[in-house]
């Protein structure tokens, strides 16, 4: 590995911007509004614009939903013989007493581990961008790039619900329903996806160019 | 129009500025910063990822209409496809939920296989595709919401659930959504928008001369 060096030519440095739909490198004015990639017509940005505030607004969303997430009910079952309203984890639980360790372990990643790795992340990320952080850049690339890649992962639980809740309508035999909390589970699935989405991995690499840059 | 400096990438995650530089077959370039692929030498990616799309796109069909599994309870079947789960959460007032797996596993994966055939398949027979600007965009935008393999975990997760208190017999769309996953990661993998837009260039480039 190359150790960071700060004299490396970026592409804004040069005043030139890479188009995010077909990622031709174009001239671009660092002061003129509103232009238009030469090859496939997208409007230029040289950072996604507004990522910070889109990002914090998206990622505060999360936190707020992701309480009801876990506190409602997620999964009603009931057949003749029990009846029982599980949430996130003590639907985890469950599975693990049951003794179906691999489905709990699996769940238990989708469901509880990648949400909470991904609020906190994003969290450290957006500060450390504000703050304009020098520390461990190819650390925090690396960070983002496990954070696009897992993110899908959580819907998991939204499927079996769904498979579940659809499949088990035998009369009174057995039933399952889906709870008040896999709506907000759904949302922070979405609203994490569309923050990671909005944050800029580019930012992280900015303070260590010498010139200021914006949009 | 703005001048185009000649082979010149931006890292997408760092904006470092490099030179593309042709690669050997199966190898990656990536970013001398911070690590990140820059693009790939696909091999005869634009034949290759049109076969899987195509043949994905067949299968989607199978997946989506017969039964994944079905449980019996007492004399009683009940069996379920991926479009009647969708459908019967919808009737149950879950609307939301049924939106989000309608959204992610039937309409995503569904523009996916039809964006892909409709740039590809113009390309291989020698001609322009129609609005390939669209269909590019509308491949990078919808990239991440296609949730096949998450779905294809979420089915196995179900079974096993079932098999603690039902008799489960797996179905025709079971075994579809399966190779349907495998499928899509191949065309994932042979995808290549560089080669894409290089070829764009090419034709374009020749239509004017
Ligand atoms: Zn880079």
């Amino acid at each position: 590995m190359t150790p960071v060096d700060s004299g490396m030519p970026s592409a804004v440095g040069n005043g030139l911007c890479s188009c995010h739909v077909c990622r031709l490198v174009s001239r671009r004015s660092r002061f003129s509004r509103h232009e238009h990639c030469p090859r496939c017509g997208a409007t230029l940005h040289f950072r996604k614009p507004g990522s910070v505030q889109r990002c914090w607004a998206l990622l505060i969303a999360s936190y707020i939903l992701y309480i009801p997430a876990n506190l409602l009910v997620m999964m009603e079952t009931g057949s003749l013989i029990n009846y029982r309203k599980d949430t996130i984890v003590s639907g985890v639980v469950h599975l693990w007493k049951t003794g179906s360790w691999m489905i709990a372990v699996i769940v238990f990643i989708a469901s509880v581990a990648i949400p909470l790795l991904k609020l906190f992340s994003l969290t450290f990320l957006l500060i450390s961008v504000q703050r304009r952080s020098h520390w461990r850049p190819r650390q925090r690339t690396r960070l983002f790039r496990l954070l696009e890649a897992v993110g899908r992962w959580s819907m998991l639980d939204i499927y079996v619900v769904t498979l579940l809740a659809a499949l088990v309508q035998l009369g009174s035999l057995a039933v399952v329903k889906a709870g008040p909390a896999a709506v907000a589970f759904g949302a922070v699935v979405v609203f994490t996806m569309f923050a990671t989405m909005q944050f800029d991995p580019r930012l992280i690499w900015d303070p260590l160019q010498k010139e200021d840059i914006h949009d | 129009m703005a001048d185009r400096p000649a082979q010149l990438i931006a890292c997408r995650e760092c904006d470092l500025l490099q030179r593309d530089i042709p690669l050997n077959p199966g190898c990656t370039a990536s970013c001398r910063r911070c690590g990140a692929v820059l693009y790939r030498n696909a091999t005869d990616s634009i034949n290759r990822t049109l076969a899987y799309t195509l043949a994905a796109g067949m299968l989607f069909l199978v997946a989506n209409f017969f039964p994944i599994f079905s449980i019996e309870v007492s004399g009683d079947r009940s069996a379920i496809t991926l479009f009647g789960a969708v459908h019967a959460l919808w009737e149950q007032g879950v609307r939301t939920i049924s939106a989000m797996v309608f959204i992610t596993a039937i309409l995503v994966p569904c523009l996916e296989l039809f964006s892909l055939t409709a740039l590809l398949l113009p390309l291989k027979l020698g001609f322009v595709p129609p609005s390939y600007t669209l269909f590019m965009r509308t491949l990078q935008f919808i990239e991440p919401w296609g949730m096949v393999e998450v779905f294809m975990l979420g089915v196995l997760v179900s079974l096993v659930k079932l098999t603690n208190n039902f008799r489960v017999i797996p179905g025709f769309a079971l075994y579809s959504f399966g190779l349907l996953t495998l499928l899509i990661a191949a065309a994932a993998a042979s995808f290549s928008a560089r080669d894409i837009w290089n070829r764009l260039d090419e034709m374009l480039g020749q239509e004017e001369s």
